[in-house]
């Protein structure tokens, strides 16, 4: 069963968003994602101080078994990227919603509404 | 999956947190933890495999050794009882059908391992060339199962289990026994580069066996591991993979196996004009290995490009090597490109290929 936690927004195409309550927000990979992945051996990430759409490819996760595009959740300009996910991209596998976040964002707007909450993202996956 | 094969492990396998996926029709662990922590575990100490999907193939009759002699392009009539040949089995002209080991049993009797997807056209093949021959060829692998146990510390463990003096089995050599109290054909044999073995038993015994060495492995930090660990132990330690680096269309010389094609012994094999040519000219085409220093994976068919610019070949495998931490692999490209640079475009980005005489980590064995 994988780990759903409740507070944040999810994507279908299985990306997650964390608001912080100041105008930005971080963006990861689920664990239902690393978990389908299996070991995530390359993570490609966009520049900082891009201005990214929601939907747009921001990157590429990579594991043993393929390669797969990145979507981004929301609208926003990236203000950091994880660094250590250049070095030890394994701790996606180990550590999807905490260590291994992906990008800080300013975001343009709030969560999108058609990002699904907890629940929903459960049936989704389910 | 109700429609793939499964192997007497199957449950075992699922029980044991086994990721389980359709590989040549066999419904098999792809991996259990991680493919990567696996991989480092049999280099590190020992890992668990089934591969009991693996085909067995019984040659007898008085003319066994000259049925195979013609079969396949190493020499037949240099094993002993008790000693394991590798070899490719090739068409008339070169191309690889399949590549198998070969086991002498006692004179006029000897067992092929082969790979599994190849078992049906195997059967098929050996059956129109036995025509002629005093042999009888007959498919056995439904009444065998297969574990190896591979890594340094795979005799330690194994010896637990058995009376046989495994200091005394070499490299590719085989005796029989009994291993946790199931009879079995112990081969020193394995697909990692590293010390191990191969058992081949009765599928009746093979959870018994494959959960005693489990037992006798685990203070020893022996694993479970699935095919991705096994396929990126052997891309590692340089080994070809039929299907990939061997194939129909590469014969042994062009990837670079001449050594497993003896064009001088008494009874030559079918393959001998074309081989011989070919060793002669030199293959038009090369399998070559390399690294990248990056870890994005090269993946297998992704065109490979020579020095200006032209496509001169494409990937044949492609992994990330979990000691190395990089991306490795082989190529198929034109003899003409051999010594010039390779490159390849992964996303938008150009990457080059640096040669690398296998194997790519200091190996226990050859």
């Amino acid at each position: 069963m994988s780990n759903i936690p409740a507070d944040l927004h999810y994507a279908k195409s299985h990306e997650w968003l964390r608001l912080a309550g100041d105008g930005t927000a971080l963006v990861g990979i689920t664990d239902y994602a690393q978990s389908s992945l299996g070991d995530i051996t390359f993570v490609q990430l966009p520049k900082v101080g891009a201005t990214l759409v929601a939907g747009a490819t921001f990157g590429v996760v990579e594991s043993v078994k393929a390669a797969s595009d990145l979507y981004l959740p929301a609208t926003g300009v990236v203000l950091a990227v994880n660094p250590a996910l250049d070095v030890s991209p394994e701790i996606l596998n180990r550590d999807p919603y905490g260590e291994a976040w992906m990008l800080k964002l300013k975001l343009d707007g709030g969560a999108p509404a058609q990002l699904l909450d907890a629940a929903a993202y459960a049936r989704h996956v389910g | 999956m109700s429609h793939l094969q499964r192997t007497p492990l199957r449950d075992f396998h699922a029980a044991r947190g086994g990721r389980l996926v359709d590989f040549a029709g066999w419904e098999m662990p792809v991996q259990y933890r991680s493919i990567l922590e696996e991989h480092k575990a049999v280099r590190r100490a020992a890992g668990l495999f089934d591969v009991s999907h693996m085909g067995e193939v019984e040659v007898k009759g008085p003319q066994a050794l000259d049925f195979l002699e013609n079969l396949v392009t190493n020499e037949v009539a240099r094993l002993l009882p008790g000693k394991v040949l590798y070899t490719p089995m090739c068409a008339t002209d070169g191309g690889t059908l399949d590549d198998l080991l070969i086991y002498l049993r006692a004179p006029g009797d000897y067992l092929l391992c082969v790979n599994a997807v190849n078992i049906a056209a195997d059967l098929d093949w050996m059956a129109r060339q036995a025509e002629g021959f005093a042999v009888t060829v007959t498919d056995r692998s439904a009444d065998y199962a297969l574990l190896a146990v591979q890594g340094p510390a795979s005799a330690a463990i194994v010896q637990t289990l058995t009376g046989a003096k495994l200091g005394l089995l070499a490299n590719y050599t085989f005796c029989e026994g009994t291993v946790a109290g199931v009879s079995c054909i112990i081969s020193r044999t394995g697909y990692t580069g590293e010390d191990g073995f191969e058992l081949y038993h009765a599928p009746a015994d093979a959870v018994g066996l494959a959960e005693a060495l489990l037992a006798a492995g685990a203070p020893h930090g022996l694993e479970l591991a699935g095919l991705g660990a096994r396929d990126s132990l052997r891309l590692e330690a340089g080994f070809p993979l039929h299907g990939h680096e061997l194939s129909p269309s590469i014969s042994p010389v062009a990837a670079g196996l001449a050594w497993t094609v003896k064009l001088g012994k008494a009874r030559p094999s079918l393959a001998h004009a074309a081989l011989a040519r070919e060793m002669a000219e030199g293959a038009a085409r090369r399998v070559l290995f390399f690294r990248t220093g990056d870890r994005r994976i090269v993946r297998a068919d992704t065109p490979v490009r020579g020095r200006d610019g032209a496509i001169i070949g494409r990937v044949l495998s492609g992994t990330l090597s979990p000691l190395l931490n990089e991306a490795i692999g082989s190529v198929l490209i034109e003899k003409a490109a051999v010594e010039g640079a390779l490159t390849v475009d992964i996303r938008g980005t150009n990457i080059g290929l640096q040669p690398v005489r296998p194997p790519f980590v200091p190996l226990r064995r050859g």
